[in-house]
């Protein structure tokens, strides 16, 4: 105890003369700091990464898997424009001609490689030997009204067209814009072909006001990714708002809300730069890093500048000595909990999805810097400031008693309230078990994201917008022409077709069945596939030779025509529906077709489907890790090996209970929400800290017993507790209205759990502080009493 | 009198000089157009190599047999020789001055000829980076011409296509007008007015005293950084070609 005791004068007296020297340098160390902020910060580069694939680790096997098919075939993104004219026909010579002329206007579209619409759609008729091939309406304002009366029963009796680019009523019909996207910047591609466009959609929609508008893609989902960031970092402006307010008003104090906000913007700044200088493109989850460092480097100040002017105004301290004796108190528990967070925040490396490392990794530099300038620049300009205040004794002490109250009525039912407790969190640990993963990305964008609309009204009104992609094998080169290989891979097609979960299905073996009915002048008993090699090869031949500007084999074929893609377009599917079903297709191929031909299911939505497990499964070791580490901080923060290991407890029951409450709000998680875990536990553990040391120190010092020493902990923490999770919900419930779900669920399901943390820190841990304490109550109270009087 | 004389000698100058860059192009074209006029006919072997991205390489052998034609376009029948699946199927091209092509396939699988109606010129030809209208014979008709500039014997000629169906805006065609006006390079731009191809020309050889005929076409798609590469060999100007040769019936005996 004696050792104890002397490392905890130790860092008293480091802190004591820490913050002397800084006082006394008070100008040097501003500039000092100043300079610090301002060096960092100039290496400062704020980009954005709108790409999706950055939610993917290089590693990812998905990814892997579905760069591996984009290599074989043509690497594609794309723009949807659908289009719904107000008469509900598409076609009408108006119409068609509108449509002709936004086609025509697509090819205009920076990067586009093909555009495929109704018009331009290559149909092909066959009577005898003779074959055409032409756009299914082109100069559509020429037509007659019989014309477009064929047109119309040509289209929609076209499977390439019905539940792709039409619906089955024909009000409905979609431009799909192919663009190649060099891929060197997509910070400056992505923008270009969405603000292109976005322009020629707004002038279409000027000349046509009768038709309705949406847009979606893979190029508009990056814009959407592109623009929550932007989003989420503007409601950065919002949480300084809060900043600002709530440090004034709980400190009442205007010199001390400018030194806090100068306390967070030097902390930002200086997070920007260590952004710069890693090189890091930010994403929506890594752009909320200003709010996430604002809430919780604010806590640091607060909390040292609640003890400067409690200590002037309560005790009459002058200026100088309440600010000593403020940065002595605070600056080790100021320290452990910024080490606590900054650990919590470094356990996201250990997950499996990159915008999260980089989001732990800026947080944790900035709350680094936020500690450093919290005792260094934060002292000095209190010191240079005029700051003064009245002796007010009153307010406080009725304040104190709530507390105190609030302690006594804990103490007195340990027993009841630890059952309660355990009844509650046992119930809610159980709901937490039936929560789901769901990673659908449309979803990750609230109802206010124009994509989101657009998008579910394409998928309630034209055809899917989620696939997968299949590449299946025939095991040798130019084996896609051997008529086993095209009748399996028929019958995959017929199986997918028959699916619930199946909007369309686009399969090579479609295209042989097509040209061989073509060959035979359409007639329909020939819409199968050939009966042999070499008229299948040819059959090929002819069909590349109609192909138009744009499109070539290699969508659907690969190079030595040894494997074709096939596609399935499918409904709006869960992650864990969609996973189902990718293994059930897998599991039809293998049980249906030759190995050669067995594939597995790729495409952006299953990688996203399969994020959250994958990230659950390789943050699990980082959770543990966290709670080790934590919990060994605290056991020597506490010097108490015991107390350490019961403030697991307090530690780990609110995750639990947030997300059993979760699964009674919404029953369903994202993959930012499995980051939560060592996120708030290095949060959460400042309250467990604050309480235990107090307990501690009631125990240690004063010889209070168990009872008492709880009472004496809600008297001196209970209002700083409350106050700095205030703060901390401030900051979360600004980012929960974030439109991007992977930071909106965190921040809510982090509110869910800071809030039961401190209710938690309230009736459990200090009964179980009472429990646990009983039996020795007398020993300790004796001994502890003996070394109190000892050390005088 | 001696003023008339000045005063048209001026003028004539004048004119020359002003010969605008639509009139200069044209008759560059002209002039290239005439430099290969009157070579018959002629048979070609032509190896194709397609290069994907990642380097990935397919071939196919065909032969090509072409007739001049001068009041329209040329005819064109070629032979694909391997892969082996698709030995023996063959194309007749008429091109025209004026309007769609004709074009007929034989399948030697089915043994018939099918006529193939369409206005597809800017598709690619059999899954190259060449369209068509890349491959089809240049009719001085089928472009409006602007000058460029000069660069040494190299001349540098935007042709901008009449057809509206074309896949371009226009291409950029270099001319040596040193070398019987022949072309050394052409660049492609898309409908959207992006570079999306350019096309070199090498090996050249003179035939007949008067033809250039490059041995390679080397064709490279920009914005999918595809190939494709034409070899030519054993050029062939003494075949001597006639209309029976490029008929139906000639399709089919040229497939067997």
């Amino acid at each position: 105890m004696n050792a104890l005791k002397k490392v905890s004068n130790a860092s008293n007296k480091f802190a004591s003369q820490w913050a002397t020297f800084v006082i006394k340098n008070k100008w040097l160390v501003l500039i000092g700091t100043f300079l610090l902020a301002i060096g960092l910060g100039s290496q400062g580069k704020m980009e954005f990464d709108g790409d999706y694939h950055v939610f993917f680790s290089e590693s990812n096997p998905e990814l892997e898997a579905f760069d591996a098919l984009q290599e074989k075939y043509t690497k594609d993104d794309n723009v949807i424009i659908v289009l719904s004219p107000s008469n509900g026909n598409i076609f009408t010579k108006e119409n068609l001609n509108a449509i002709e002329e936004l086609t025509t206007e697509s090819w205009n579209t920076p990067y586009s490689s093909r555009v495929d619409a109704l018009t331009n759609f290559q149909h092909t008729s066959a009577e005898g030997d003779d074959l055409y091939v032409d756009d299914l309406s082109y100069e559509s304002s020429l037509k007659s009204n019989t014309e477009i009366a064929e047109i119309k029963e040509k289209a929609l009796k076209e499977p390439l067209l019905v539940n792709r680019i039409l619906n089955e009523k024909g009000s409905v019909t979609a431009i799909n814009i192919t663009v190649r996207l060099p891929g060197v910047d997509s910070a400056k591609e992505i923008p270009e072909v969405t603000v292109f466009t976005r322009n020629m959609v707004s002038s279409f929609k000027e000349k046509h006001p009768n038709f309705e508008v949406h847009t979606s893609g893979l190029v508009p989902l990056n814009t959407a990714f592109f623009e929550s960031s932007m989003a989420d970092m503007a409601l950065t402006m919002l949480m300084l708002l809060i900043v600002i307010i709530t440090t004034f008003i709980l400190t009442r104090n205007i010199y001390s809300t400018i030194a806090t906000l100068v306390v967070v913007l030097f902390s930002i700044i200086s997070a920007v730069g260590f952004i710069g200088i890693m090189g890091i493109k930010l994403t929506p989850p890594s752009a909320t890093f200003m709010t996430m460092i604002l809430t919780l480097a604010v806590a640091d100040s607060i909390h040292i500048l609640i003890t400067m002017l409690q200590k002037m105004r309560q005790d009459g301290l002058n200026k100088v000595d309440a600010l000593v004796e403020s940065i002595r108190l605070n600056f080790m528990p100021v320290f452990i909990t910024s080490l606590t967070t900054v650990i919590g925040f470094l356990t996201m490396n250990f997950g499996d999805v990159p915008p999260f490392w980089d989001l732990g990794n800026i947080t944790a530099f900035g709350m680094t810097m936020a500690f450093i300038f919290s005792t260094t620049v934060l002292p000095a300009l209190m010191a240079i400031f005029p700051v003064k205040t009245k002796v007010r004794k009153e307010t406080e002490k009725t304040k104190k008693n709530w507390y105190a109250s609030l302690g006594n009525l804990v103490a007195n039912q340990p027993l009841r309230l630890t059952f309660i407790s355990i009844v509650i969190i046992g119930g809610l640990t159980f709901l937490a078990t039936k929560n789901e993963f769901n990673d659908e990305f449309i979803n990750y964008f609230d109802e206010s994201v124009t994509f989101r609309t657009d998008t579910d009204y394409i998928s309630e009104n034209l055809t899917g917008i989620y696939n997968i992609e299949f590449s299946i094998g025939s095991g040798e080169s130019g084996g896609i022409n051997n008529p086993e290989y095209l009748k399996k891979l028929n019958g995959f097609e017929d199986w997918l077709n028959e699916q619930p979960e199946v909007v369309h299905v686009n399969a090579f073996s479609e295209v042989a069945r097509r040209v061989n009915r073509s060959m035979h002048g359409d007639d329909e008993s020939f819409y199968r596939v050939p009966d042999n090699r070499e008229e299948a090869a040819q059959y090929l031949l002819l069909y590349e030779l109609s192909l138009p500007f744009g499109l070539d084999l290699n969508n659907q074929i690969n190079v030595d025509k040894s494997e074709s893609r096939v596609t399935v377009t499918l409904k709006n599917l869960d992650s864990p529906e969609m996973i189902a079903f990718a293994e059930k297709s897998e599991r039809w191929l293998v049980a249906n077709t030759p190995k050669e031909m067995h594939a597995i299911a790729v495409s952006p939505m299953l990688m996203f489907s399969k994020l959250g497990f994958r990230q659950a499964e390789s943050m699990f070791n980082g959770n543990i890790i966290a709670l080790i580490l934590i919990s060994l901080v605290l056991m020597l923060a506490l010097r108490n090996f015991k107390l350490g290991l019961l403030s697991i407890i307090p530690n780990v029951t609110p995750v639990l209970v947030g997300f059993g409450i979760w699964a009674l709000y919404k029953g369903q998680i994202n993959t930012g929400m499995v980051i939560v875990f060592g996120m708030t536990l290095g949060i959460i553990v400042d309250d467990t800290v604050h309480f235990m040391s107090k307990f501690l120190r009631a125990r240690r010092e004063l010889g209070y017993d168990a009872k008492q020493a709880v009472v004496y902990a809600f008297e001196t923490v209970g209002k700083a507790l409350v106050t700095t999770t205030i703060v901390l919900l401030a900051g979360f419930a600004v980012l929960s209205t974030s439109s991007f779900a992977l930071n909106s669920y965190m921040a809510r399901i982090t509110v869910i759990i800071i809030t039961s943390a401190l209710i938690i820190d309230f009736v459990l841990l200090p009964s179980l502080l009472i429990l646990t304490s009983k039996k020795k109550e007398k020993i300790i109270q004796k001994k502890e009493y003996t070394q109190v009087i000892l050390d005088k | 009198m001696k003023t008339i004389i000045l005063t048209l000698t001026l003028l004539s100058t004048i004119g020359l000089f002003a010969q605008s860059a639509e009139d200069r192009g044209l008759e560059i074209a002209k002039a290239a157009e005439n430099a290969d006029l009157g070579f018959k006919s002629s048979t070609v072997e032509l190896k194709m190599t397609l290069k994907n991205k990642n380097g990935q390489t397919s071939e196919r052998l065909l032969t090509t047999k072409t007739l001049e034609l001068t009041e329209d376009g040329d005819k064109s029948l070629i032979v694909f020789n391997s892969p082996k699946d698709v030995k023996g199927t063959s194309t007749l091209t008429f091109t025209h001055k004026i309007g769609a092509d004709d074009q007929w396939l034989f399948l030697p699988s089915i043994k018939r000829v099918k006529r193939i109606s369409s206005n597809n010129k800017s598709g690619p030809f059999v899954g190259s980076e060449f369209a068509y209208e890349d491959l089809s014979s240049q009719e001085v008709e089928k472009y409006a011409y602007k000058f460029l500039n000069e660069n040494g014997n190299l001349l540098n000629v935007e042709q901008d296509p009449v057809d509206p169906k074309s896949g371009y805006t226009r291409r950029i065609v270099t001319y040596n007008k040193d070398k019987g006006y022949r072309i050394e390079k052409v660049e492609f731009y898309d409908r959207k007015n992006s570079l999306l191809k350019t096309l070199t020309y090498s090996g050249y050889k003179l035939y007949k005293n008067k033809f250039w005929r490059a041995a390679s076409f080397n064709m490279v798609n920009h914005q999918s950084n595809k190939e494709t590469l034409l070899q030519f060999s054993d050029y062939n100007f003494g075949v001597d070609l006639a209309e029976e040769d490029f008929t139906q019936v000639a399709l089919k005996r040229a497939g067997n």
